[in-house]
């Protein structure tokens, strides 16, 4: 039967065979080394407009501190992106996932108890942006602009606007397990973050859930028609990026020891834009938890950069904006080349 | 019989449109099926209901003498059932092994993907089934790249990969250039030959009269007629098929 069956698909190798194992190479890295250059041309360019400034290990030190705030976040939201969705919530997801611990830490003095209902709830928040998108088919970038609204005003609601202080953190074991300082030098949440990036890459790469979100996010229809579970597959995604996001918005409350009811409000632009900048596509599809990773420290570096080189800091605004209409018209020309529908 | 599918009274509604009623289809173990029928017949409605991918609003289907219950398209696929779809269900931005192994990837343990396994075995496709010999190809290549015809066969060899015992062809020949059509019939009588089961479906009169043992032909949702291909001329078929579609009735004076 094999002769048979060859026929019809024999076509494919013939054209295939001239392909080289550099292009090839080429192909499929492409967007990872295009990322690691502009983060290292963007370094190099600090480097020299301001030498004093990004040759102290200071700054590197402010770096690995500030920039997991976010990078918690958008590795996660890589694979809603992936997968063709968009969030616009998380940050309030931070913030609803925080006023749960300072309610139930200071009243049980139990943080294993209060750290894990500030997962459960940052899931659950997550979760429910799924449930809104997938079962009543309301487009994602609606829903999420709808969530992100009704958890803020939930924490406003019950804090009245006040913050609360986590003061009583200090000093304890989950205060060093989140913030402290490793060998008094490297922050604790860039620890995590690492550890964020190993689990979303190995989750992503090597397990069936990834495979799933990428064929999801490429061609919903197909995966369908395939028996991938394409609903429950986007409502896990959402879910994801709220447990991270309460996990990041405790290590950022922790970092400055006050809950602050705006908590997350700044970090909206930041994150997509170092999902975009990473390389994954608005269309979904495609993505990489590295170029998501790098992505996030040249966003960083941009913030801290250009106040370095003596710009005023209205320049970042601008400079992420062009980094995101910049890489989203990459990605279509890509797409097209591919001929992706 | 020995029937390797049997669908009894199958009805499914979409809203207004009542896309199937009361249909009666089955396939006998190794027999070709040629489903035909105008657009918008039922044709890709009632396989569907065979894939998992809809659910009949009433009526039994069994599968090996089984009655299927609340089938899903992963529960149809794990019984033996696969397709070739009309819109060939490919994901044009994933690699051809991620294509070849979509929606039942090999795992490992817990869920984890057994990625050098799903190379190896793409490679392995390529050289035995895709006929290629050179190890410059690779399982890695991205398949929005591919023609019409190269992506119909990855399509035709995912289905034949998993030991499929009733193949479902739907339009398989849609957008085929003449040779790769002619292949592609081919490749249907030799699915015959390895003993298996299959459903074609096909806009072209032609192709379903060349390879299919019998003939079942729908109309708006019901099943007008059925021949089998040694008992009727293709000129006998294409005028009954022609009245059906101007009448709703396979015979010469309607009833």
């Amino acid at each position: 039967m094999s002769s048979r069956v060859s026929d019809p698909a024999a076509a494919i190798s013939r054209r295939r065979l001239s392909r080289g194992g550099l292009s090839r190479f080429g192909r499929r890295y492409g967007l990872q080394i295009g990322i690691v250059g502009v983060f290292l041309a963007l370094w190099a360019f600090f480097i020299i407009g301001a030498p004093r400034t990004f040759l102290r290990r200071e700054m590197y030190g402010a770096f690995m501190s500030t920039i997991p705030f976010f990078a918690i976040m958008a590795l996660p939201l890589t694979m809603v992106v992936i997968a063709g969705e968009i969030d616009l919530s998380f940050g309030s997801i931070m913030a609803i996932g925080v006023l749960v611990f300072v309610n139930v830490f200071p009243r049980t003095g139990n943080f294993a108890l209060a750290f894990v209902l500030l997962l459960v709830t940052g899931f659950l928040a997550g979760l429910l942006n799924g449930i809104i998108v997938v079962k009543f088919g309301i487009p994602s970038l609606v829903a999420t602009i709808g969530t992100q609204f009704f958890w803020r005003g939930v924490v406003l609601v019950i804090t009245n606007g006040h913050p609360a202080s986590l003061v009583p953190v200090k000093g304890t074991f989950l205060h060093q397990l989140l913030v402290g300082r490793l060998g008094g030098y490297i922050p604790a949440q860039m620890i995590w973050t690492i550890i964020v990036a190993v689990l979303v890459w190995v989750l992503l790469n090597r397990h069936k859930f990834g495979a799933h979100v990428y064929l999801v996010g490429d061609n919903r229809d197909s995966a369908r028609l395939m028996g991938v579970n394409v609903d429950r597959t986007r409502m896990m995604v959402f879910a994801i990026v709220g447990l991270a996001a309460a996990f990041a918005g405790l290590i950022a409350s922790v970092e400055v020891n006050y809950f602050w009811v705006n908590l997350g409000e700044g970090y909206l632009l930041r994150t997509l834009a170092s999902v975009f900048l990473g390389g994954t596509s608005v269309f979904g599809g495609v993505g990489t938890v590295l170029g998501t990773f790098i992505g996030c420290f040249i966003i960083g570096t941009i913030e801290g950069g250009t106040v370095a080189i003596g710009l005023t800091g209205f320049w970042t605004q601008l400079i992420y904006g062009l980094i995101i209409i910049i890489s989203i018209s990459m990605h279509s020309l890509v797409r097209t080349r591919l001929g992706g529908s | 019989m020995d029937y390797i599918l049997e669908m009894r009274n199958i009805s499914k509604r979409f809203g207004e449109v009542q896309a199937l009623r009361q249909v009666d289809f089955a396939v006998a173990r190794n027999e070709v099926v040629g489903l035909v029928g105008d657009n918008g017949a039922g044709k890709s409605t009632l396989i569907k209901i065979v894939t998992g991918y809809h659910t009949p609003d009433s009526g039994e289907v069994y599968f090996n003498g089984r009655k299927l219950e609340g089938l899903s398209v992963a529960e149809a696929r794990a019984l033996g059932i696969e397709t070739v779809y009309q819109e060939r269900a490919l994901a044009n931005l994933q690699t051809l092994w991620r294509n070849i192994f979509m929606g039942r990837e090999l795992t490992t343990h817990l869920g984890f993907l057994d990625v050098n396994g799903m190379e190896r075995e793409t490679q392995k496709l390529m050289i035995s089934s895709m006929g290629f010999t050179s190890a410059a190809v690779a399982p890695d290549a991205v398949v929005g790249t591919f023609s019409g015809g190269e992506k119909q066969g990855v399509s035709i060899v995912r289905a034949l990969y998993f030991q499929a015992e009733l193949i479902i062809l739907d339009e398989p020949t849609m957008g085929l250039s003449v040779s790769e059509t002619r292949k592609f019939l081919e490749f249907v009588r030799g699915i015959k030959e390895a003993g298996k089961s299959s459903i074609l479906i096909d806009h072209n009169v032609f192709h379903v009269y060349a390879v299919a043992d019998r003939i079942v032909v729908l109309d708006r949702g019901a099943v007008a007629g059925e021949f089998l291909t040694k008992d009727i001329t293709l000129d006998e078929l294409m005028e009954k098929m022609y009245r059906v579609a101007q009448t709703g009735s396979l015979e010469p004076t309607p009833r």
